[in-house]
């Protein structure tokens, strides 16, 4: 019987890799059943169970709470995601994220007084340096 | 010369120095595996990426999303840094920010602005005191578990910037674990993807393994599409996102892993340093007391002879 490969990963760990004569996944229209020589395909899975058949008929079973399936007629590849997300989750994290800079920019009052003080102890450094050596010119 | 009391205290104060010195040594270096597992972990899926990414970019669809379009005029850059929440870590960051600072330079030389978003508190502490760049966002503490979900708000902030066409280009900056002793700063072309395909060839040539073969891909002509369920726009745009979304969170597991390994050896050299020290003042220390014993017995030898 023919397989294909089969790779099953996540950005925190690899959870599957093997060869497989079906691939069942529960895409974002429907479920799809992968069988070798499958044409390429590009699709969002939806929070489910991910099925792989074994050549030997075992069938294992896995839970993505979303995540990538591509179809290459070699291979089948699984990138799931690690938590649930969804597109307004995104956005409350892009404007937290917006609004924590904002904070540290209007935060910044303290750090311009430092480097304020900074730069006029530099300056007074400076004058009381020339003052030093206009006297020892006046003593010679 | 200073007192022999003096010189103890100052002897205590190193000792106590160095403690503190060699328990952040020891830290470091437990650590310091821990996050290079991470990284090794997190590889495989990074690897998948890169292809099916390799894949997506060489089909001929009829779609072009813009993360795939070269641009013509280059107007405004954005800058994602990532950079240690922590200090005391030698030159890492630093390093980082300076080669950073001299690009913002160049592209502000030529009249580009110059858009930020920055993962770490170090990073924020030195770019929010430059007028001349634009922070768009940031997020810091994220621990010694980098979660994807911690950094979603950054990246979402850049794409979004991007595909509504506010950015021409966005980097990618952090520190590149080599080894325990070298760390390498690195800015590296994120978007759009044709420009980070060509300076990954003009780095490697054409000849090179893994990202390279992937890269030339990635600029070659094919003649056959995939089926997208659903639409190419809605799927491309999805798996874009994800795929900017793993490097950057490989990036923050680098830039860990480097922090640990250069506050390491920071701590080690600053150990090393204290022991000097504080052989030198025992030295000093014990002269000065020869020094208190000889005078003693010279001032009651004077005394006897003088009765």
């Amino acid at each position: 019987m023919t397989t294909i490969r089969c790779d099953i990963v996540s950005a925190e760990a690899e959870i599957y890799h093997g060869e497989a004569t079906l691939v069942i996944a529960t895409g974002e229209q429907g479920e799809l059943g992968i069988a070798p020589r499958h044409a390429p395909l590009i699709t969002r899975l939806k929070p489910g169970h991910v099925e792989v058949i074994q050549e030997n008929g075992e069938r294992e079973s896995f839970y993505v709470s979303g995540g990538i399936l591509e179809v290459q007629p070699q291979v089948v590849t699984v990138l799931a995601d690690t938590a649930a997300r969804a597109d307004d989750l995104d956005e409350a994290a892009a404007l937290a994220a917006k609004e924590e800079a904002e904070k540290a920019l209007a935060d910044r009052s303290d750090e311009i007084e430092v480097a304020e003080a900074q730069a006029r102890l530099a300056e007074a450094m400076a004058q009381l340096q020339a003052l030093e050596r206009m006297r020892r010119n006046l003593k010679h | 010369m200073a007192s022999g009391r003096e010189i103890k205290t100052k002897i205590k104060s190193t000792q106590n120095m160095r403690k503190v010195t060699r328990a952040l040594e020891m830290v470091s270096a437990s650590k310091i595996r821990k996050a290079q597992e991470r990284m090794r972990v997190s590889r495989p899926y990074a690897r998948m990426m890169r292809q099916v990414i390799a894949h997506v970019a060489g089909a001929t669809s009829e779609f072009k999303h813009p993360f795939l379009v070269e641009r013509e005029t280059v107007s405004r850059v954005g800058y994602i840094i990532v950079s240690t929440d922590r200090g005391l870590c030698g030159g890492l960051n630093a390093n980082l920010f300076r080669k950073t600072l001299a690009e913002i330079r160049d592209w502000q030389s030529r009249g580009v602005e110059v858009d930020m978003v920055l993962i770490g508190q170090k990073a924020v502490q030195f770019f929010r005191r430059l007028k001349s760049v634009n922070l768009l966002g940031s997020t810091t503490h994220l621990g010694e578990k980098p979660r994807v979900e911690q950094l979603v708000g950054v990246v979402t902030l850049m794409l979004k910037a991007f595909s509504e066409g506010k950015l021409d280009r966005v980097k990618l900056g952090y520190n590149d674990f080599v080894n325990t002793m070298v760390q390498q700063p690195r800015l590296e072309a994120l978007l759009p993807l044709p420009v980070a395909a060509d300076e990954i060839i003009a780095e490697q040539g054409e000849r090179g393994e893994g990202d390279t073969v992937l890269a030339v891909n990635m600029k070659r002509e094919h003649d056959w599409d995939y089926i997208y369920e659903p639409e190419p726009e809605v799927v491309l745009e999805f798996v874009l996102n994800r795929y900017i979304e793993s490097l950057v969170y490989q990036a923050a597991l680098e830039n860990l892993a480097s922090e640990h390994a250069a506050r390491m050896v920071a701590m080690k050299s600053a150990s090393d340093n204290a022991n000097k020290v504080i052989d030198e003042l025992t030295l000093i220390y014990n002269k000065a007391r020869q020094a208190a014993i000889t005078q003693e017995i010279s001032e009651i030898v004077g005394g006897a002879a003088a009765v």
